[in-house]
């Protein structure tokens, strides 16, 4: 169960001071206490393993800077079940009482830091909001697809943020209000940036996108989403409107999307993905077809 | 992107299973695509070798008609048009904005329909034509 490197022959420099009898002793001791411990470990997994509330996680594991974990392999973990106990529950679990070199992202756990998107039984999620109970079993847990794998389920998420930040995600305009006003905006249009507001960089769209996996240079859902946040904002103005839609209808923009629908079905906040990369290839159609 | 190693099954079609609707109409979208662009090739090069009049074009016609794999081959190529028709449909409505919360039952519904279209038309295919 555990993946750490053989450990160290223990120094016995120490020992050298002490008399040869008490040596033998403390050896002898060392050695039973050893064997009681190793019994006990084999009993605590085994227990483990039989109980009917453990979950039975798969996990991958590689390290390239660790010799026996330069060839990709799944470990297997036998963690007790509490009520609502999450996929990163588990992980965490796993980590603390079998193996503290498993590693894997996490900050906040209620699914707003977007660390930890994980592969789980075949399909994007949080780890933190999938519960164990909605999943068969065996759980398995992998890495996001379609990106580097730096160690275990830590990806390299370089990439996907060179691609957010392309379609330059913040707020731009000319129109600046008067000194002593707000920048307002109406309801309406608050309600509809409301969902594409909601995303949290995880990347969970852009791992399950079959077109980004395919070019690299595609910007994904998750940029095009951002950019539809700030291109549907009023407040940022005609002509940041204009200079946002050249950004998106580029070779590589918009039009790439061939509606799988993969990264709406995966997004962890429910964003309607599809959607508004649909609007926004019939914006830049709009912006470039006129009749009169 | 570039991969240090081989992740097996994780990045390829052998995931099959775990695709979902939307997925799996991509994949026959374009799987009937190219069926029916090989069928345009096939269909214009087969017809122009039987243009020097009326009885050589009915002949060929005929004699493609007698053979019965040519019949079956009819009912997989109404199959494939009748899905890349409906499912192009749906894409239309998806490229419109239109129920997009219902892209997988749009999928499911012309997925049926084509199998009912299909069922219904294979003994039409087999009796053949008489002309």
């Amino acid at each position: 169960m555990s993946t750490q490197v053989p450990e160290q022959v223990e120094d016995e420099s120490s020992a050298e001071s002490v008399s040869p009898g008490k040596q033998k002793r403390d050896a002898k001791k060392r050695e039973r206490a050893e064997r009681l411990q190793e019994q006990r470990e084999a009993e605590a997994a085994e227990k483990a393993r039989t109980a009917d509330d453990t979950y039975h996680l798969k996990v991958f594991r590689y390290d390239p800077e660790v010799e026996g974990k330069q060839e990709p392999r799944f470990d297997d973990f036998y963690v007790p079940y509490k009520q609502g106990m999450t996929v990163l529950d588990a992980l965490m679990w796993a980590r603390d009482h079998y193996d503290s070199s498993l590693t894997f992202r996490h900050s906040c756990r209620q699914a707003i830091c977007g660390s930890d998107a994980l592969f789980v039984n075949g399909s994007q999620r949080l780890g933190c909001k999938t519960q164990l109970s909605d999943l068969s079993e065996p759980v398995r847990v992998e890495p996001l697809p379609h990106a580097d794998v730096v160690k275990d389920l830590v990806v390299d998420m370089e990439h996907f943020y060179d691609q957010m930040e392309a379609v330059e995600p913040y707020f731009q305009t000319n129109s600046l209000p008067a000194e002593d006003e707000e920048q307002r905006q109406t309801r309406e249009n608050r309600e509809k940036v409301k969902m594409s507001t909601r995303c949290i960089w995880c990347s969970a769209c852009m791992s399950s996108c079959n077109i980004a996996a395919g070019d690299n240079e595609y910007l994904g859902p998750a940029a095009i989403n951002k950019a539809y946040r700030f291109a549907m904002d009023e407040r940022e103005g005609e002509d940041m409107k204009q200079r946002r839609l050249e950004i998106l209808e580029q070779e590589h923009g918009v039009w790439r999307c061939q509606t799988q629908f993969s990264c709406t079905e995966v997004c962890p906040k429910d964003i309607p993905l599809t959607e508004h990369i649909q609007e926004l290839k019939r914006e830049a159609i709009k912006n470039n077809l006129k009749f009169w | 992107m570039s991969q240090s190693y081989n992740r097996g099954l994780i990045e390829d079609f052998g995931r099959w299973r775990e695709f979902s609707a939307g997925m799996w109409a991509w994949i026959f979208h374009k799987f009937t695509g190219w069926v029916l662009v090989g069928y345009l090739f096939t269909h214009i090069a087969v017809l122009s070798t039987a243009l020097s009049g009326a009885a050589p074009y009915t002949n060929t016609i005929q004699a493609l008609e007698s053979l019965l794999v040519v019949r079956i081959l009819e009912v997989g190529l109404l199959a494939v048009a009748v899905f890349h028709i409906l499912n192009g449909l749906r894409l239309l409505f998806v490229d419109l904005g239109v129920g997009l919360e219902a892209q997988d039952k749009s999928f499911y519904a012309s997925l049926i329909l084509t199998g009912v279209i299909v069922v219904a038309s294979v003994p039409t295919f087999l009796a053949g034509v008489s002309i």
